[in-house]
């Protein structure tokens, strides 16, 4: 306490930054200080954040190039799906166009045979029915000749194989 | 501050704040003892070392919040070194980043309460003001020569009129590194003794309020001349760079 207030008293006289007995003190202390400064700054401070500066234009010019380079890429990326997706169009095109061609072909191969069966089927039918007309006729005939004989008998007429015959072949004419 | 109390109700000391004292024992100010002015420029180099060493000891790409102060500041000198000075001025890029890291540091320090403003002492602005001026000089006429000379000719204004002007340009040289010097230490000591002014104006109940509210109002505005003043200083030196770089107008 003593030793401040008499540092005040002396000072008292003017400011003390006019006190010239402090000069050489703050002077050296400065010179020390700038010195330290200048050392730290010039050695370690300023060439660090220089080079990281220049590290971050580096990497920003990079990614952008990159970026554009991928821009590009997406670019042609698109296009070529888009070329794949109308080539895939156009061939599923042509698929169901021969498709629908091989099913028609198929078709009609189909409809030939079925036609020609039926026909095949109607004329062997039509033999058939033919073939029972007559069987028909003949026992018509047959029975027609048996029936008159025995009626010709049974009226008490002498049976004229000969005659009835005729006669049914012309009933059965007319 | 115990001085003021015992002292009496309105007797306050606002240029106590700016005595040099050894902080330890009791001997006087010699060159090599250690004092206060001492300890708050060691506080200013750790500082500088804090800031622009461990701030950027990382080397992020992305940086931290340090880191960005750190490259701002770099950011901020470098350009004005290269705008004001062109691109030959940038090789004294490091030591004009000295002044200003030196400076900024000491000044914001200053602002701390109960701190010692190492900048607000004319030997130190002193030995600022006329580094440059003496460097600035030297370096004028080892780049021109003689053609240094050509500063003070004005080689735009009528003959008659030369000498004249030659007259004031070479007084302003002058007067530069008085003028460099003194803007910084009168700015900074103004301020801090009004802030002392108004906070012993506070031990006065009846305008403690007021004064209270002047304290925080002319705090403010030292912050801004703390930063103002470290790049006037700067942006000075840089135009004065200029000058001996390229003296012909």
């Amino acid at each position: 306490m003593a030793t401040e207030t008499s540092t005040a008293e002396k000072v008292e006289s003017g400011l003390p930054q006019l006190d010239i007995s402090t000069f050489g003190h703050q002077i050296f202390w400065l010179v020390v200080t700038l010195i330290v400064i200048y050392m730290i700054l010039s050695r370690i401070a300023l060439p660090r954040i220089a080079s990281v500066l220049a590290e971050r234009r580096g990497t920003i010019t990079n990614d952008l190039a990159k970026a554009e380079e991928l821009k590009k890429a997406a670019v042609t990326a698109e296009e070529n799906y888009n070329k794949a997706l109308a080539d895939a169009r156009a061939e599923a095109q042509e698929i169901v166009a021969k498709a629908k061609a091989d099913i028609q072909a198929d078709l009609d191969v189909a409809m030939e045979k079925a036609d020609a069966e039926i026909a095949a089927r109607a004329a062997e039918s039509q033999k058939a029915i033919d073939e029972i007309r007559a069987g028909a006729v003949d026992s018509i005939k047959t029975v027609a000749t048996d029936t008159a004989g025995e009626l010709v008998g049974v009226l008490g007429g002498k049976a004229d194989a000969k005659a009835i015959n005729a006669a049914v072949a012309a009933r059965m004419k007319g | 501050m115990a001085d003021e109390a015992k002292g009496g109700a309105l007797e306050f000391h606002p240029m106590d704040q700016f005595i040099v004292k050894p902080l330890f024992g009791d001997g006087g100010v010699g060159v090599f003892s250690f004092t206060n002015v001492t300890l708050w420029l060691a506080l200013a180099v750790l500082c500088v070392f804090a800031l622009m060493v461990l701030g950027t000891s990382r080397r992020a790409i992305i940086p931290s919040r340090t880191q960005s102060i750190a490259e701002l500041a770099y950011g901020f000198v470098y350009q004005m070194v290269e705008d004001v000075t062109g691109k030959d001025g940038i090789k004294y890029f490091p030591y004009i980043m000295t002044l200003f890291m030196f400076i900024v540091f000491a000044n914001f320090l200053g602002l701390i309460p109960m701190s010692f403003t190492t900048t607000s002492h004319i030997a130190v602005t002193a030995v600022l003001g006329f580094g440059v001026f003496i460097a600035v000089t030297a370096i004028g006429f080892i780049k021109n020569g003689m053609g240094f000379l050509s500063l003070f000719w004005v080689s735009s204004a009528p003959l008659p009129l030369r000498p004249i002007l030659a007259l004031i340009e070479v007084i302003s040289y002058f007067v530069r590194p008085v003028s460099h010097s003194i803007r910084l230490a009168g700015n900074l000591m103004a301020g801090h003794a009004v802030l002392k002014v108004f906070a012993g104006f506070a031990q006065v109940t009846a305008v403690a309020p007021i004064a209270v509210l002047g304290v925080t109002a002319i705090y403010g505005l030292e912050v801004l001349v703390a930063f103002i003043q470290a790049y006037v200083f700067t942006i000075l030196t840089c135009v004065y760079l200029k000058d001996a770089l390229h003296p012909h107008h």
